[in-house]
């Protein structure tokens, strides 16, 4: 058997050439479309968690039924690093939907704005957001997008009933919250809840740590952003360790590692676990799956060392956005509808579809009064002005490999040490990525 | 290699070799009857490899690119999730081609012999190809779902303690595999069973007159003589294990942490956080590497057939 072929070069290079121009300029059009009776039809793309949907389509119903000539269409997309890609993709090759919903912060920065994204800083709504919001969807002096769902709380949720009966006080610093933990366990209770199966699940004491590390060193993030703090140094090391000091103690529930979320949700509203390191988006899959428990479960902010810097973290809502690629009628229906979610009307309408997190960030917006508990807790720092916007809305860089060295860490494979040292790597990679001074 | 080799017994057509153009005889056909193929073969294959040896030297948006030159692979070997990418895709390749192999051979022994419903078990053993991979890794992920998962139930009835199969590193990414070979062994049946399907009958009647036992037969007629199967599902299985992304992606996301990557994965897992560059220079390495061990395997394997 032989490899060698003889060839005959063939002069099709002008035909091919020809052929992968043709290619190159197909496009499937515009994805949104005038219907015949002279209305606008806007196409939104979200995330198909339940927190993103139901807003959206309750902001969708909404928006239709003040302007009846201009109807919303929500589509889907995959969460998490599967969506980042759709995302991406997507707006680079000019296929985008009309308007669409996501994250604010690093993920934000990542899209490119700038050549992406049509800004909307002249807008009446524009100077009507709370101050914290607009540097997450903005570049340079425009701002890109309006907030869309409300904030929410990264920190420990736990259950107040297990807090009664064992007689335990919301702890001010770790070492507080490791005695209620020891016992929590003493009492045959899972101290802290962990869902692995769902790995994002896994970063939380690390991320919601980033209060701490703010009070520690207010100037940590642009310093980070700089490349001359590292996650391997204090004070921002405390994270990872107090993820890799609890999995030594044992504090975990036994099938840690193959739990998924909504499990983790329901073990915490019955009491099977006391404390759950998540986000306060929580309350959306409590009130869906145990809403006679909702109050049964707090929220506190993940202490640090220091009580008297007591706080907690906060994640900024998503942002609601316009591509470039949308155009003429589009364009001013979509503009149109981004004003209507930045209004009052709008955090209503949301509202309505699914509880909210936490605060607006439509300075207007009110909570309701019957607002679960988690939710007025996290009022309650808010309020106190004891909260940190985390620190994906304060640098662009987030390593994309998070999930997978707090799994290790919080699995005892990998050390605190090593796994803060293998995070900074992963950093360099983004950093370089986007072009950042002083990670060369 | 000069010799030009019959169809092998299997009935695999051998590749001829064009005798030279001066000799040849003119063909009754244009050369642009090539044209379709050509353009086919250009487009989908010839402009993205080479396109993509481009893109690997720079560091790529999708919409803008700034060459850095060998960075990228640099980073890409700096990778520490690599190493073990590297070893589990070994590993991997290794177990799941050993197993098809070794397993295939005996399921197309035991379907090719005078058994009840011969039919029927050929089709039930080549079924699990014909399904969809994820939708075969989903459902191996809640069956090996440590607590309440089928199998370690089972498992629990007959008093043992079942592993945790996905989540415990030491075994995540074996039971891929494990199922990996469940799923693909089906294809390795069937073509060794083409394969011992088209020896010769009479070398099974001369060696019966000469008293050869079943186990001598099998030693001396159907291993050599199905050899060329056995190439062909060694190259296929092994590309297939160097390669193999789905299951794993579907099964462990490469998990527990690290500890089931695959280059597949960690390249893909690239792509996923935007380094497009980065990824790109993996997909290089990836297909020099596939490239180095299967090609001089394929020659090997191919030469000891040419030498019998």
């Amino acid at each position: 058997m032989r490899f060698a072929k003889s060839w005959r070069p063939i002069p099709l290079l002008a035909a091919t050439v020809a052929c992968i121009l043709a290619l190159g300029a197909c496009s499937a059009g515009d994805l949104g479309s005038s219907d015949e009776g002279g209305g606008t039809t806007l196409s939104f793309l979200v995330d198909n968690a339940e927190g993103s949907v139901k807003p959206a389509e309750g902001l969708a119903a909404a928006f239709h039924a003040k302007n009846p000539d201009i109807t919303v269409e929500v589509q889907t997309r995959p969460g998490g690093a599967e969506g980042d890609n759709v995302v991406k993709t997507r707006l680079s090759t000019g296929e985008m939907t009309d308007v669409f919903l996501y994250n604010s912060g690093s993920l934000f920065q990542a899209l490119n704005p700038q050549q992406n994204l049509t800004p909307l800083t002249g807008e009446s709504w524009a100077n009507q957001l709370e101050d914290i919001f607009k540097p997450t969807v903005s570049v340079g002096n425009e701002l890109y997008g309006a907030p869309i769902t409300s904030s929410t709380g990264g920190g420990i949720l736990y259950n107040r009933k297990v807090y009664e009966e064992l007689g335990l006080q919301v702890p001010t610093t770790w070492a507080d919250f490791m005695a209620n933990n020891a016992k929590i366990k003493a009492a045959g209770i899972d101290p802290v809840i962990g869902t692995y199966a769902d790995t994002w699940t896994s970063q939380l004491f690390v991320l919601a740590d980033f209060h701490n590390i703010a009070a520690a060193d207010p100037g940590w993030a642009q310093k980070y952003t700089a490349g001359r703090v590292k996650y391997a140094q204090e004070p921002a090391v405390k994270g990872f360790q107090r993820l890799e000091e609890v999995h030594k103690a044992g504090f975990q529930n036994k099938d840690y590692r193959s739990m998924k979320f909504e499990k983790g949700v329901s073990e915490l509203a019955a009491g099977k676990g006391a404390h759950y390191p998540i986000l306060s988006g929580v309350v959306g899959n409590l009130a869906a799956s145990d809403p006679e428990r909702i109050n049964d479960i707090g929220f506190f902010g993940q202490p640090g060392d220091d009580a008297a810097k007591n706080g907690a973290t906060i994640w900024m809502p998503a942002g609601l956005y316009i591509p470039k690629s949308t155009e003429g009628a589009q364009l001013e229906a979509a503009k149109k509808f981004a004003a209507f979610v930045a209004s009052t009307e709008g955090c209503e309408a949301q509202t309505k579809a699914f509880p909210p997190s936490g605060p607006y960030m439509v300075t207007a917006c009110e909570l309701p009064a019957d607002a679960p508990q988690v939710v007025k807790d996290l009022v309650a720092y808010v309020d106190a002005g004891k909260v940190t916007t985390a620190l994906e809305f304060q640098s662009p860089i987030k390593g994309p490999a998070l999930e997978q060295i707090t799994v290790e860490v919080g699995s005892g494979l990998r050390s605190a040490a090593d796994g803060a040292a293998l995070y900074d790597k992963d950093v360099k990679k983004q950093a370089q990525q986007l072009g950042l001074p002083g990670w060369e | 290699m000069s010799t030009e080799v019959e169809a092998p017994p299997s009935g695999r057509p051998a590749i001829t070799t064009p005798a030279p153009p001066a000799r040849r005889k003119k063909s009754p056909y244009p050369y642009w009857f090539y044209l379709p193929a050509a353009v086919i073969f250009f487009v989908f294959f010839v402009v993205p490899t080479f396109s993509s040896f481009f893109f690997s030297l720079t560091r790529w948006d999708l919409s803008t690119w700034e060459f850095i030159g060998l960075d990228n692979y640099v980073a890409f070997f700096q990778e520490s999730a690599l190493i073990t990418g590297l070893r589990n895709t070994l590993i991997y390749a290794v177990v799941t081609c050993g197993l098809k192999v070794v397993l295939g051979m005996l399921l197309a022994l035991l379907l090719t012999s005078q058994i009840m419903a011969r039919g029927l078990l050929r089709s039930v053993v080549f079924f699990p190809v014909l399904v969809s991979t994820i939708g075969v890794g989903l459902t191996f992920t809640v069956l090996m779902d440590p607590s309440n998962g089928l199998i370690n139930k089972s498992l629990a009835l007959v008093g043992i303690n079942g592993p945790a199969w996905l989540v415990d590193p030491k075994f995540a990414l074996l039971s891929v595999a494990l199922v990996d070979v469940w799923k693909g062994v089906g294809l390795a049946t069937v073509i060794f069973i083409a394969g011992i399907v088209s020896i010769p009958r009479e070398y099974f009647e001369a060696s019966a007159t000469d008293g050869a036992s079943a186990v001598q037969r099998f030693w001396k007629i159907i291993l050599p003589l199905s050899r060329p199967a056995i190439t062909t599902v060694i190259i296929l299985a092994l590309i297939g294990g160097l390669r193999s992304f789905d299951l794993i992606w579907a099964m462990t996301r490469g998990g527990p942490g690290f500890t089931s990557d695959v280059i597949a994965s960690v390249i893909y897992k690239q792509y996923q956080a935007g380094f497009y560059g980065l990824s790109t220079a993996g997909n290089v390495v990836l297909f020099l590497l596939v490239t180095a061990i299967v090609f001089p395997l394929f020659r090997f394997l191919t030469s000891r057939e040419v030498d019998q």
